[in-house]
């Protein structure tokens, strides 16, 4: 486990093998390309931005009165709802559904937040065995891995350590390495886990207050095959997923595969609404940090996150550390600005993890102001205590430094004179800043010290 | 206090002063030939897409096109000397041996090529899903242009279950190397008729 490190030293260990970080970075920016290529054929596509981000404002504004009308809706088509206040609550509310039911064996498509709740660890230390059946994140559990992005879960691997993983897993022949057969032999292992399996899991990517219907996106169709084969379906979804109304659904779908993948929608869209006879239907609503995050002025607009992907897939530090190196199960931008209101301390470091370009919250299909709000956790994380020593001694430095005209100009000099006679003390491999870069020339006098000479002469 | 309870007082507590929705009317898209668009983007998709001019046109390109030795299912009356019906009665499971479903859609979206479908044309809520390929019929006049057209259509619709399926199931988990059948049908053809 490298739970230990932080986010610089991941990504330093990522980046020793300069070829892979080449790829990872060149996957990455091709799906952006085919997400900007979408956009600009979509017309209207920055109204339609705008109009997502101003249903999103509307609904966490209005989060209360639109829980409980969900939650009138669901009871009204027959399914049975449950609040979770946190990871513990949640597992155990699942664990207690299958449980009574003698179930001891899940299927489980997409959700981010059952692998933050570390439910199947959970369930598999109480004798259930949950499987994930989304390609990537299939790979992922065989791996004993998390995911390294929300949607693309293994982007971080070779075709090749994937054939490896069937080898020993699925018994594939030693070097098949092709995606196509390789996703012919998942198909027919899974397809015969979909067909024995009692209880299915989904996540959810919005819920109606309106309809009390909920709408999961996938491409695979595993979603799908879990919930409509099952007798007991269950769905696990953060507060924030609420839509007011069904036709609200029109800009959010038109939106997130475009954002993702570059795709005009998702393969499949499908509207849970009620149980089919003979089956039982769950919704776990789960707060986990929200209430808590709406109390904060400067970053509650984390909530509106559709989780498309598309701030990683931009995002220059992602594409050159790799999800992994965020130590968090949503990693990239958007990881870095929510994971801080969970556990400041831990994620001390995410926020820092990035060039503030912005990029981020150029594409985001919410107008999240991600980059903003990555540089506001920043002086949230140094006054509560929370950041790197080094970094925090380097500021207050930095801080001394320029509040004194006179440190100021002496320390100038003293960084010229090194800079020009002695670079070595500079161009080291103790110096961070040095890494993976060349120092400039340095002047040989500062603007004042020019300017005391010159100034006077025009 | 349950958790429910105190999730909602916190929720109450701490969420933001009121603010409107925005008036999501004004999406439109310049004139165009709908059935054109939607051919264009389901193949761009990975789709087929054919022309019939009848029922019996799609009955011949069926016989040519798929493996009519295998178990294929309908909830086409007009299609039940190719098919058997499919009822929502049976258990799900054992539609496992399905090679090819053949549903009809009342609603198709040119700008994503999908087409909308609730269990009632489904015949059961697996059989688009669990089937090796997948046949959809769709009268050319239910084309909408754009997901706003098509949430206005349905938005009083009552269903248990629907969804949208705009092509075959696909991923692109391993090395971004799209392949075509994940887990659904291998492939999706829809047929237009006039």
């Amino acid at each position: 486990m490298k739970g230990t490190q932080d986010h610089a030293a991941l990504a330093e260990a990522f980046n020793k093998d300069e070829d892979r970080v080449d790829w990872h970075d060149g996957a990455l920016w091709w799906i952006r390309q085919k997400r900007d290529r979408s956009a600009n054929q979509t017309p209207q596509w920055e109204e339609l931005r705008e109009a997502a981000s101003a249903i999103k404002s509307n609904v966490i504004s209005n989060l209360h009165d639109y829980l409980l009308q969900f939650e009138e809706n669901l009871k009204r088509n027959g399914v049975k709802v449950y609040w979770a206040a946190d990871a513990e609550e949640h597992n155990q509310i699942i664990y207690k559904i299958l449980s009574e039911k003698n179930i001891n064996q899940m299927v489980k498509s997409k959700s981010m937040l059952t692998e933050e709740c570390h439910l199947n660890e959970y369930l598999a230390e109480r004798g259930i065995d949950v499987i994930n059946s989304d390609l990537g994140e299939y790979i992922q559990q065989i791996d004993n891995e998390p995911p390294s992005h929300i949607v693309l879960p293994c982007i971080h691997k070779k075709k090749e350590e994937i054939g490896e993983l069937f080898h020993e897993h699925l018994g594939t022949e030693k070097g098949l390495s092709d995606p196509t057969l390789l996703t012919r032999v998942a198909r027919k292992h899974l397809r015969n886990v979909f067909m024995t399996r009692r209880a299915a899991l989904t996540g959810v990517n919005f819920a109606v207050a309106e309809t009390g219907e909920y709408v999961v996106c996938t491409n695979e169709g595993n979603a799908d095959m879990g919930a409509h084969l099952c007798e007991v379906q269950i769905a696990s979804m953060g507060l924030e997923k609420i839509v007011p109304e069904r036709k609200h659904l029109g800009v959010f779908l038109r939106l997130l595969a475009r954002s993702a993948i570059g795709q005009p929608i998702t393969i499949y869209s499908s509207h849970f609404r009620k149980p089919r006879p003979g089956q039982e239907m769950h919704l776990v609503l789960v707060d986990k940090g929200r209430s808590a995050l709406l109390a904060r002025p400067d970053f509650r607009d984390s909530l509106k996150c559709i989780k498309c992907g598309g701030c990683m897939n931009t995002c220059p530090v992602y594409r050159k550390s790799g999800g992994l190196s965020y130590h968090n199960t949503i990693s990239g931008p958007i990881g870095a600005i929510l994971a801080p209101n969970l556990d400041m301390k831990k994620h001390a470091d995410l926020p820092f993890a990035s060039t503030l370009c912005g990029s981020c919250s150029n594409v985001c299909p919410v107008k999240i102001p991600i980059h903003d709000q990555l540089y506001k956790w920043r002086q949230v994380i140094v006054k509560e205590g929370y950041s790197a020593s080094r970094k925090t001694f380097s500021m207050k430095a930095m801080a001394l430094t320029l509040s004194s005209p006179e440190i100021y100009k002496t320390a100038g000099k003293t960084g010229r004179w090194i800079l020009n006679h002695a670079p070595f003390a500079i161009n080291n491999k103790f110096n961070p800043w040095y890494k993976q870069r060349e120092m400039p020339d340095s002047p040989k006098q500062s603007f004042g010290e020019w300017y005391a000479k010159n100034g006077s002469k025009s | 206090m349950s958790s429910r309870d105190s999730i909602l007082a916190a929720v109450l507590k701490n969420q933001p002063p009121l603010t409107s929705l925005p008036d999501i009317s004004g999406f439109k898209v310049p004139e165009e030939d709908l059935v054109e668009k939607y051919k264009d983007t389901f193949s761009g998709i990975g789709g087929i897409v054919y022309s019939a001019a009848n029922m019996e046109a799609v009955k011949n390109h069926i016989r040519e096109n798929f493996d009519t030795g295998k178990r294929i299912v309908s909830t086409l009356p007009a299609l039940s000397d190719v098919a058997e019906f499919c009822s929502a009665s049976v258990e799900p499971h054992s539609f496992e041996d399905v090679e090819l479903a053949i549903i009809e859609a009342r609603l198709a979206v040119a700008e994503n090529g999908a087409v909308w479908l609730t269990e009632e044309v489904m015949g059961h809520r697996i059989i688009p899903y669990i089937s090796q390929h997948l046949a959809v019929v769709v009268d050319e006049s239910v084309i909408v242009s754009t997901m706003h057209e098509a949430y206005a259509k349905i938005a009083d619709e009552e269903y248990g279950f629907g969804g949208f399926i705009g092509g075959p199931s696909k991923t692109a988990d391993i090395e971004q190397a799209l392949v075509l059948g994940a887990h659904g049908p291998l492939s999706m053809t829809v047929y237009l008729i006039k």
